[in-house]
């Protein structure tokens, strides 16, 4: 079986616990404006490989990630739910921690089969208020709330997650109010705040795409620590 | 003898044998590092001291005072002292810290220009000293063939040691504590009344003499040691005995020879068991004891040799490469990690980052976790530390081996190397392509050929061209290493630091290569994609166009690493076709240390897409910025590159921005000791750690006085980011630094 990946990065840290392999997975339903990816984008873009390819890559990586492991990111990894289930199969045959990075919109059955060979959901909730969640994402966000019910169900530890950005959701009530949303779920393990960042920039103009964000500014490390505290 | 009370015994007591003295009385340590002792008030003192007297040295140019009338040697200087009052380890070079001796046994010239360089003149006493002495230099000179000179300009080999000190000896400091100068002697004494018994011909005879040269140095020790009121003709009765007695050894070296690298050692778990006796007796503290550490580092912090211009060019920063071997497994399993080795690496705390002396843990898996981690915190708090993989060099060399240099491995007291410079491979596939012609000068280097007909290049006939000319190379490059160690034993020998070795040494011949990564990415454009050759008006290739796409080696792609993996096999069989100067056991390395900015400046346009004059990849690092599989990936293909062939070591840089290691310093400590977990159970060799953002050396770069402490791992040491030259600080940053985000 093949799949469509834009890019394999060997070496992440900061994508789950350890160091880790991250797999970024080609196409995405939705259009975040503050997108740090958007060459994944295009369900046609980036290139083909197939799961054994992939796993073969990842085997020669196994003595650095011991103690972390592999994670699917993108794009929206869960798209491609039939490659990464297959994908997560084989590796966890060879005993190697996975973790999904997901937007949690997607077909929460679908999401369910990948789930089965998922040892780690880590969720960007990009908004708790749905308006907000429509505007700057184009999605739905009881999608999210319908696929954080199915990895509470199963007992997958959860991280939740949140892009910081400043004037949309760099206020206390937003951040409690993710922080409420967050602890329904009794699988939750931790729940972070990444600062908004430009670094993609160049990535917008290689992609000959308007970065929307390119006027906000990037969210200072004291502000992100302080919201932190919140939770 | 009364020294030794406390000691367990052990054949070290019948014999010169200091691993046995080590084996039989030091003690592992697998605890954590808070014992650690902060500096005391009298260390910050003469830290800061060192810190003035070290930006003076900035503000005077990089050399702050040369005693252009003494030749350095052991005895020529009276005492000199950074705070006599209050120092705890005395001894200096000359008789005022900072100041450079001249040192013209391995060649006037150089030591007259490296004076004029800085604004000084050689003295006429000492011009006039050296009228009829023969240097290395002038030795080489008369034997050099016109081929090798020629090779030699057109930089196909180059750094060879052949105008100044060729370095890369360790002498085994550690025997002078143990045993005190006249039972050394008395040793030597026997071994030469030993080899006079038996036939007397070119080898027994130059051994014979070499041993009165021996003999009379130890004598010159002593002297030297007496000049600061100290006699080291017994053992050292205590800690500060030991580490005073140990450091007048190295200093004496230093006084003798301006070797390019005058590494330590491995002394640390050495002088632990003096450290641990004192402490078990009660009459020294952790604080004192750190302190003595303290007090030694300082010292090895102003130790200077005088270098010219053109040296710091392939050396750049001014380094001594003070290489300390830290850490590592005994062959019984037990750790060599002592208190003492976790004092070694807190100097940096103490006394702020450095770049000297070379700290250099060896790393196997069996290591305590705890060591590893504090490793990992020092590197990510100062770049300023290597690692070498214990566990390929262990079943080698045995447990009581020491990393002469960067990355060469040898056994104390018991080997040496002959070092010397580098083979341009890169360079090599050009001069094939040319018929033996050098692309930049059009000069004729080895003998002519058919240069290669046709515009697009075919790998098997390129790989042909390389097969006929390498044997040239490697002929040449042996005859110039075997004619500078012969001159450097007969006119510049290491008296000091042989008279600490055993008689009978085992030696290595250490050859080098450079351009490894440009030469795997241009055999691999030329197989995998379409290379068309550029012409200039004489008919030599200068340039190539390359379209489509091929594999790169740091990609862990196996395709091209294989083929970087096959050019080191070649260029190694075909070294060792080639007899060498007493026996010596070829090794190879992959390393450049800053010289791969000068090879590229002599190195024309290349397959990969590389142009002319534009710098290599350091060591074997794979290019800059055609990594594009992330860190773990360009640690693989590094990886491959096989230490069995490549004994004299593989040096990798790796520099990742703190952010991709991980979110919390905690995080990153743990990252990266399974980084290096991973990396070495790879059998890889050697790794330089950076943890460091770009944007801060840009900055330094604009704005050095802000970072007047900024250090960096290069190939195989640590450098003050200052003294690099512009050129080599641009391109230290263009290298890749590892970013997952």
């Amino acid at each position: 079986m093949t799949g469509r990946i834009s890019g394999f990065q060997s070496l992440g840290a900061v994508d789950g616990p350890g160091l880790r392999c991250v797999v970024f997975f080609q196409g995405c339903n939705l259009r975040c404006k503050y997108c740090h990816n958007p060459e994944t984008w295009a369900a046609d873009g980036g290139y083909e490989i197939s799961a054994e390819a992939l796993v073969e890559k990842i085997d020669r990586l196994v003595p650095y990630i011991k103690n972390g492991g592999v994670t699917a990111s993108g794009g929206e990894p869960l798209l491609q739910w039939r490659f990464v289930t297959e994908f997560f199969r084989r590796l966890k045959e060879k005993g190697i921690h996975t973790a999904v990075d997901t937007s949690g919109v997607c077909d929460a059955r679908h999401a369910e089969e990948v789930l089965r060979y998922t040892d780690l959901v880590i969720c960007d909730i990009k908004a708790t208020d749905p308006e907000k969640f429509r505007a700057l994402t184009g999605g739905e966000l009881s999608c999210v709330y319908d696929f954080l019910s199915v990895t509470e169900k199963l007992g997958i530890p959860l991280w939740i997650r949140q892009v910081i950005v400043p004037g949309l959701n760099d206020d206390n009530a937003s951040v409690i109010s993710l922080g409420q949303e967050a602890r329904r779920y009794g699988n939750l393990e931790k729940i972070e705040l990444l600062p908004f960042r430009k670094l993609c920039a160049e990535k917008y103009e290689n992609e000959g795409i308007d970065f929307p964000m390119k006027d906000i500014p990037e969210c200072d490390k004291e502000k992100l620590s302080d919201l932190q505290k919140l939770l | 003898m009364e020294q030794w009370t406390g000691f367990n015994q052990g054949v070290w007591q019948q014999e010169i044998n200091v691993r046995d003295f080590i084996q039989k009385n030091y003690t592992p340590y697998e605890g954590s590092s808070a014992f650690l002792c902060g500096p005391t008030d009298r260390t910050k003192k003469l830290a800061a001291k060192l810190d003035r007297l070290l930006e003076l040295e900035r503000q005077f140019g990089g050399v702050l005072d040369i005693d252009t009338n003494t030749v350095s040697s052991l005895t020529s200087f009276n005492a000199g002292y950074l705070d006599r009052e209050n120092e705890i380890i005395v001894g200096l070079q000359t008789d005022r810290p900072l100041r450079r001796a001249v040192n013209p046994f391995g060649g006037i010239k150089m030591t007259r220009n490296a004076c004029k360089a800085y604004g000084y003149t050689l003295s006429d006493k000492v011009e006039q000293e050296f009228e009829f002495r023969t240097t290395h230099n002038d030795g080489v000179y008369r034997v050099y063939t016109d081929e090798i000179k020629r090779a030699r300009h057109c930089g196909i080999i180059t750094g060879l040691p052949d105008a100044y000190g060729r370095g890369r000896i360790i002498g085994d400091y550690r025997r002078i504590p143990l045993y005190g100068i006249d039972y050394l002697i008395a040793e030597k004494e026997k071994d030469k009344k030993r080899i006079g018994e038996g036939v007397m011909l070119q080898d027994t005879i130059r051994l014979s003499e070499e041993l009165f040269q021996q003999i009379n140095f130890l004598g010159k020790l002593k002297e030297m040691a007496a000049i600061y009121g100290i006699d080291i003709s017994a053992p050292a009765s205590n800690a500060k005995e030991a580490v005073q007695w140990l450091y007048f050894g190295y200093l004496g070296a230093i006084k003798e020879q301006n070797g390019a690298a005058m590494s330590l050692g491995r002394v640390s778990t050495f002088l632990d068991i003096y450290f641990e006796r004192d402490i078990n007796n009660g009459i020294l503290t952790e604080s004192e004891a750190q302190e003595i550490m303290d007090d030694f580092v300082i010292k090895l912090r102003l130790a200077r040799q005088l270098r010219t211009p053109e040296y710091n060019e392939l050396f750049a920063g001014d380094p001594m490469w003070i290489t300390e071997a830290l850490g590592g497994m005994g062959e019984d399993g037990r750790t060599l990690v002592t208190k003492n080795t976790y004092r070694m690496l807190n100097t940096l705390y103490n006394l702020g980052t450095s770049a000297e002396p070379n700290l250099t843990v060896l790393w196997s898996e069996a290591l305590p976790y705890g060591f590893k981690r504090f490793a990992a915190e020092i590197s990510c708090n100062t770049d300023d530390i290597q690692y070498e993989n214990d566990d390929i060099m262990r079943p080698v060399y045995g447990d009581d081996y020491g990393i002469a240099c960067c990355v060469s491995a040898m056994r104390i007291g018991k080997d040496m190397q002959f070092f010397g410079a580098r083979a341009n491979l890169a360079k090599l596939l050009l001069m094939s392509l040319n018929g033996g012609r050098d692309e930049k000068t059009g000069m004729q280097l080895a003998p002519v050929t058919e240069p290669y007909q046709g515009d697009i290049l075919d790998y098997d006939k390129v790989t042909a061209l390389m097969d006929h000319y390498r044997p040239w190379l490697a002929r040449t490059y042996v005859n110039a290493m075997n004619i500078i160690h012969y001159m450097h034993d007969k006119y510049a020998y290491e008296k000091t630091q042989m008279a600490l070795h055993d008689t009978d040494v085992h030696r290595f011949m250490a050859f080098g290569i450079a351009g490894l990564s440009v030469l795997a990415d241009s055999l691999s454009a030329i197989k995998y994609a379409k290379v068309r050759v550029i012409r200039n008006a004489e008919g030599t290739i200068t340039d190539f166009e390359t379209e489509g796409d091929f594999p790169t080696y740091g990609n862990d792609d196996d395709r091209a690493d294989d083929i970087a993996k096959e050019q080191v096999r070649l260029f190694y069989e075909e070294l060792k076709k080639n007899p060498t100067y007493r026996n010596a056991e070829h090794t190879l390395s992959v390393l450049t240390i800053t010289s791969n900015v000068i090879y590229g400046k002599k190195t024309g346009s290349t397959p990969d897409g590389r142009k002319a004059g534009e710098p290599f990849a350091p060591g074997a690092n794979p290019m800059h910025n055609r990594e594009k599989n992330g860190a773990l990936a360009s640690l693989n293909s590094v990886a491959k590159i096989s230490y069995d062939i490549c004994r004299d070591g593989i040096s990798n840089t790796f520099s990742i921005v703190p952010d991709a290691l991980g979110k919390t310093e905690s995080e990153r400590y743990d990252n990266l000791v399974a980084l290096l977990d991973g990396y070495f159970s790879k059998k890889a060799h050697h790794l330089n750690v950076n943890v460091m953002n770009r944007e801060t050396l840009i900055d330094a770069m604009e704005n050095p006085e802000k970072y007047p402490n900024l250090t960096i791992r290069v190939s195989g040491y640590a450098v003050n980011f200052n003294k690099l030259s512009r050129e080599q600080q641009k391109e230290v940053i263009s290298r890749t630094f590892h970013n997952a985000l």
